[in-house]
């Protein structure tokens, strides 16, 4: 095969999933430049890979590499983005049973998110550690099942399932905390 | 028979439960708890309800409209051209079948075996030079649609001011200029665009060129059409098809 046809062959592979690599790679980034960089760099190195390539689902394949050049690059050029796990949030911990009196759900209607609750919840999503945004959005965005998140994040499907409940958790923490009444009527 | 679960279990398992990823029998057990147990039922209700919440209006980004265009033009520079080993070892074969293919085939490829000509090798260098801009999503160093802004910018730079014309009637609206370098000199680089293709002019002085014939160049899906008026050279280079270039190329001379 030519060259010429392998570059083909992987566009007609690699390209419909475009928007997918640039979501997750702006999600990781949480920058429109740095995810344009990632994702360019993540195509030509998938492309480095491709003879290996024997899979069915381009879309899990490309997303891990997507998601390995977007740790290289923050830990490269934002190292104090990428947080080791800490102490707090040990995997495999099982998680504190939930003082449900303490967390109002969001609105019901959540078709009828006002417009400051949608920037409230992109921000807190963008403010969760990133071990826990990737978890999150791979699987709510991305609609990816545990395997395929396990595969691209290469942890064990366990990892999966106790960083998610995680994630929701300090989601739902970061949304249902209210300014103190104080700060609104300012000294 | 599975023993019913309790309020623990119901909870580490809700999150499966949500996500569609229990097995049949454990998806059982979960539906069966929280229909009888109103706290754990909410418990259900508020994660079902996150979830929903998180892919109603969690921001789904899209890609730039020219990043594929852009990965595209990557790819290309990073696929290898056939090599000259490849032509030489049909040769070696002696298949008269590949001296056959040779005679027939584009010049593209029986340019491999001569010595690339000056022309060859400015519209290569061009070509190069439009992809490698392409690539690092720099092609203009001013970006402006309006030629008052973009000619005074190489005032300095360069030493020629190159004639800028804006075509957006015709269909090639000008979109800004860049310095670049063909033959390590530094060239002065027109952008213009055409329907969502970016096309680079290049200008630059040679008194030595004669006003030759147009010279066209195609490889890797870019067209290079190259011309001389009066000692200055031009290059026009662009993903557009040959026939486009040639439009664009009469435009410009009919406005110099």
């Amino acid at each position: 095969m030519s060259e010429q046809d392998r570059v083909k062959r992987f566009e007609r592979l690699a390209l419909p999933h475009l928007n997918d690599a640039y979501n997750l790679a702006r999600w990781l980034t949480r920058d429109a430049q740095d995810a344009d960089d990632v994702v360019q760099e993540a195509y030509l190195r998938a492309f480095r890979y491709f003879d290996g390539f024997k899979g069915d689902k381009a879309r899990p394949w490309l997303l891990s590499i997507v998601r390995r050049v977007a740790y290289d690059w923050l830990e490269r050029n934002r190292p104090s983005t990428v947080v080791r796990l800490d102490e707090a949030f040990r995997d495999g911990e099982p998680e504190p049973a939930s003082s449900s009196a303490a967390v109002q759900p969001l609105d019901p209607e959540a078709h009828l998110l006002r417009a400051t609750e949608l920037r409230e919840l992109n921000q807190a999503i963008a403010d969760l550690p990133t071990q826990f945004r990737e978890i999150l959005v791979l699987r709510e965005l991305h609609e990816l099942s545990y395997k395929d998140i396990a595969d691209i994040a290469a942890i064990p499907i366990g990892t999966v399932m106790s960083r998610l409940a995680r994630a929701r958790r300090l989601l739902k923490e970061a949304l249902t905390r209210r300014p103190p009444r104080e700060a609104i009527n300012g000294a | 028979m599975n023993p019913g679960m309790d309020c623990k279990e119901a909870e580490e398992a809700v999150h499966g439960y949500v996500d569609g990823e229990l097995d049949r029998a454990a998806a059982a057990r979960v539906d069966a708890h929280i229909r009888g147990c109103a706290q754990c039922r909410r418990l259900y209700e508020r994660e079902r309800q996150m979830s929903a919440s998180l892919r109603q209006a969690a921001e789904r980004f899209t890609a730039p409209a020219d990043l594929g265009q852009r990965i595209g033009a990557a790819l290309e520079m990073a696929a290898k051209p056939a090599s000259r080993e490849h032509a030489v070892s049909w040769r070696q074969l002696g298949l008269a079948a590949s001296f056959l293919l040779v005679a027939v085939i584009s010049s593209a490829l029986t340019f491999r075996f001569s010595v690339p000509g000056e022309t060859d090798r400015q519209g290569e260098e061009v070509i190069s030079g439009h992809v490698r801009a392409l690539v690092a999503n720099h092609m203009t160093d001013v970006a402006s649609s309006d030629q008052h802004t973009v000619k005074p910018w190489f005032n300095g730079k360069l030493d020629l001011s190159p004639p800028v014309v804006d075509l957006a009637r015709e269909e090639f609206p000008l979109v800004g200029g860049r310095l670049d370098y063909v033959d390590g000199h530094p060239v002065a680089a027109l952008v213009y665009r055409h329907r969502q293709h970016p096309i680079t002019l290049y200008v630059w002085v040679d008194g030595s060129a004669g006003d030759g014939a147009a010279r066209h160049l195609s490889r890797r899906g870019y067209n290079a059409l190259g011309w001389t008026l009066k000692g200055t050279v031009f290059w026009a280079v662009s993903d557009i098809n040959a026939e486009d270039l040639q439009r664009f190329a009469e435009l410009l001379k009919s406005q110099a």
